[in-house]
């Protein structure tokens, strides 16, 4: 790590410093540049070819309390098969369930190539106590989960105690690293809370630094949740953020991306803003529920030659 | 004293209770009958369509699962603010149709009086279409209609009003949802039914009105997958056919219809309620 970023987090006060002294947003010509950006057509073997991508950058996501073992086991199936009647359908990169539904997710997905994701440290608000965030972490990463979404203490960052955001994160990625298996982080920074484009770039900056292999825009629990523009921001943050130190991280936009189009937008964000190198389920992800049955329904549209309809695929 | 300079008037589409311009941002300049200019209509394109269907596929659950009594109130009002606005509906068939005024008088009114039959119709269809089936074994069992779900309408090219009703009320009068193309040279009429739907309770998405090509539109409607019937009459007869096929590839009902466009005055009786219900038979066993 670069010396000026080392010595970023030496202590708190170096660290509200480093974040205090990041460049400001230009509110106006980043909001700007993503609308211009949504207006990119991509069409024929170029929308394919997107469908197809986005389709194994997806997280199948159900985080409801009335989750059941059963309807886990039936988001799985299809998770793996998303479009049973068309076996070339690529499987999704990751199904997201709670931590104590984990277990049920990593059994039924053993030997597929879809990784489970869960949430954990108190999802969605984060406000508990750091012996129950880690505890919740640990039941995740105990049963099998090999990528963890943890949210970050936003009344904490909004204080500016930016040292506890930071101490909760390195925390939960060491019992990441700890695990028998890889365990990616995913710090999930809730934007929609964060009230500003600078407080973004922050708060990614922050869980870039603190370790979290990839950074997420939101919960999908309050709204407003992922945005063009802020993925901008956290998008030049972790390009930033390879440049200065080789390391590639991902990004990671949740909430509120129900249809192709908004999906494809993200893709043409991710390549013009981060590189061709993020175009990769490794380094970007679509949180997401509803946005895979449009994705489906587009690529049998594509391949069908008329518009199909949802009854032909599973809930 | 300077001379008042017209409002030249530019219409959109009217899709989830909405009104959006065209997709293609593609217009069409729309002529009265003897070629005077009149307006500019949206030409909706293949993706507008799809929209449309989206939005009266979401809209089918509430208003199937309305009562029916509440969708005869909805279609009565229906009624009340087309008489309302009868002067400009009036206006606009005559100069559409070129009929002389009496006539476009008397077509409106039909056209009105139509929404009113109908709406007496919709808690009825139950009673008349449905059953309890005499069967030899302990159960009872009912028979009940039920709405056919989407139904894609191409409505007549000649008449812009009264076919165009006479098409539509027996759609939203089963409970069923509408995705309509409207009369390419003569789409006023129904635009101004549109703004009518838009302010008489009818939920948005219920009906879904594109003006454009019947002929451009009619392969993606009839292909559509999320459609559940079709009705074809704005289509020319060669056309049908292969609108029929491609409709059978996904087991639309496609309405049998006849070659020209029947006189739309007549009764139309209750066989395009039928056309979109089909029947549901339940068993219930007896005694327990």
């Amino acid at each position: 790590m670069p010396v000026v970023l080392a010595d970023a987090t030496r202590d708190e006060s170096s660290l509200r410093r480093f974040l205090r002294g990041l460049p400001g947003v230009d509110q106006v010509g980043v909001e700007q540049r993503a609308a211009g950006l949504a207006t990119r057509s991509v069409k024929q073997d170029a929308k394919r070819w997107a469908i197809d991508t986005a389709i194994g950058m997806v997280d199948l996501t159900t985080l409801e309390g009335a989750d059941t073992a059963g309807s886990v086991r039936a988001l799985c199936a299809k998770a793996v098969r998303p479009d049973p009647q068309r076996p070339d359908t690529p499987h999704v990169a990751a199904v997201c369930v709670y931590p104590d539904l984990a277990a049920t997710a990593v059994e039924a997905l053993a030997g597929t190539g879809v990784a489970v994701a869960s949430v954990a440290t108190a999802f969605p608000s984060g406000r508990s106590s750091r012996s129950v965030k880690l505890a919740d972490t640990a039941l995740a990463v105990d049963s099998g989960a090999t990528e963890v979404d943890m949210v970050i203490d936003r009344g904490a960052f909004l204080e500016g105690r930016y040292g506890d955001v930071y101490d909760e994160i390195v925390a939960v990625k060491a019992l990441c690293a700890a695990a028998q298996n890889t365990v990616h982080l995913k710090v999930i920074l809730e934007t929609g809370e964060l009230a500003t484009y600078d407080n973004v770039r922050r708060a990614s900056w922050l869980a870039l630094l603190a370790g979290g292999d990839v950074i997420k825009t939101s919960t999908g629990k309050i709204s407003p949740a992922a945005t063009l523009p802020v993925a901008h921001v956290m998008l030049q943050a972790v390009r930033d953020f390879h440049e200065a130190t080789g390391e590639p991280r991902g990004v990671k936009v949740a909430g509120g991306i129900r249809t192709t189009k908004d999906a494809i937008r993200y893709l043409v964000a991710v390549k013009e803003v981060a590189g061709e190198r993020w175009l990769t389920p490794s380094l970007f992800r679509f949180g997401a529920s509803s946005l895979l049955n449009d994705l489906l329904l587009q690529r049998r549209a594509k391949q069908d030659g008329h518009y199909s309809s949802p009854v032909y695929l599973p809930e | 004293m300077t001379e008042r300079v017209g409002v030249a008037k530019t219409y959109k589409l009217y899709v989830g209770g909405k009104f959006p311009r065209s997709e293609s941002g593609r217009s069409y300049p729309v002529t009265s009958h003897d070629g005077a200019f009149r307006a500019n209509a949206a030409q909706a394109s293949r993706k507008d369509l799809r929209d449309a269907v989206v939005a009266a596929r979401g809209a089918f659950g509430g208003w199937s699962g309305a009562t029916a009594y509440n969708r005869g109130q909805v279609l009565y009002r229906v009624a009340e603010v087309m008489e309302g606005r009868r002067q400009q509906f009036v206006a606009e068939v005559r100069d559409a149709e070129g009929l002389p005024s009496g006539d476009a008088e008397s077509v409106v009114d039909t056209a009105i009086d139509r929404w009113v039959w109908y709406a007496g119709w919709t808690d009825k269809l139950a009673a008349v279409l449905g059953a309890t089936n005499p069967v030899a074994g302990p159960y009872f069992s009912f028979t009940v209609p039920e709405p056919t779900g989407v139904v894609g309408v191409l409505a007549p090219q000649r008449s812009s009003l009264l076919g165009l009703v006479s098409l539509l009320a027996p759609v939203v009068a089963t409970g069923c949802t509408a995705v309509v193309v409207s009369s390419a040279a003569r789409p006023l009429p129904a635009i101004t039914l549109a703004e009518v739907l838009a302010t008489s309770d009818v939920p948005g998405g219920v009906v879904n009105l594109l003006t454009g090509q019947a002929a451009e539109l009619g392969p993606w409607l009839a292909s559509h997958a999320d459609v559940n019937a079709l009705d074809l009459t704005g289509a020319d007869a060669e056309q049908r056919v292969e609108l029929a096929r491609a409709a059978a590839d996904t087991v639309k009902r496609v309405l049998r219809l006849p070659e020209q466009e029947p006189d739309w005055t007549t009764p139309p009786g209750i066989a395009r309620l039928r056309a979109y219900l089909e029947d549901k038979t339940v068993w219930h066993p007896m005694g327990v």
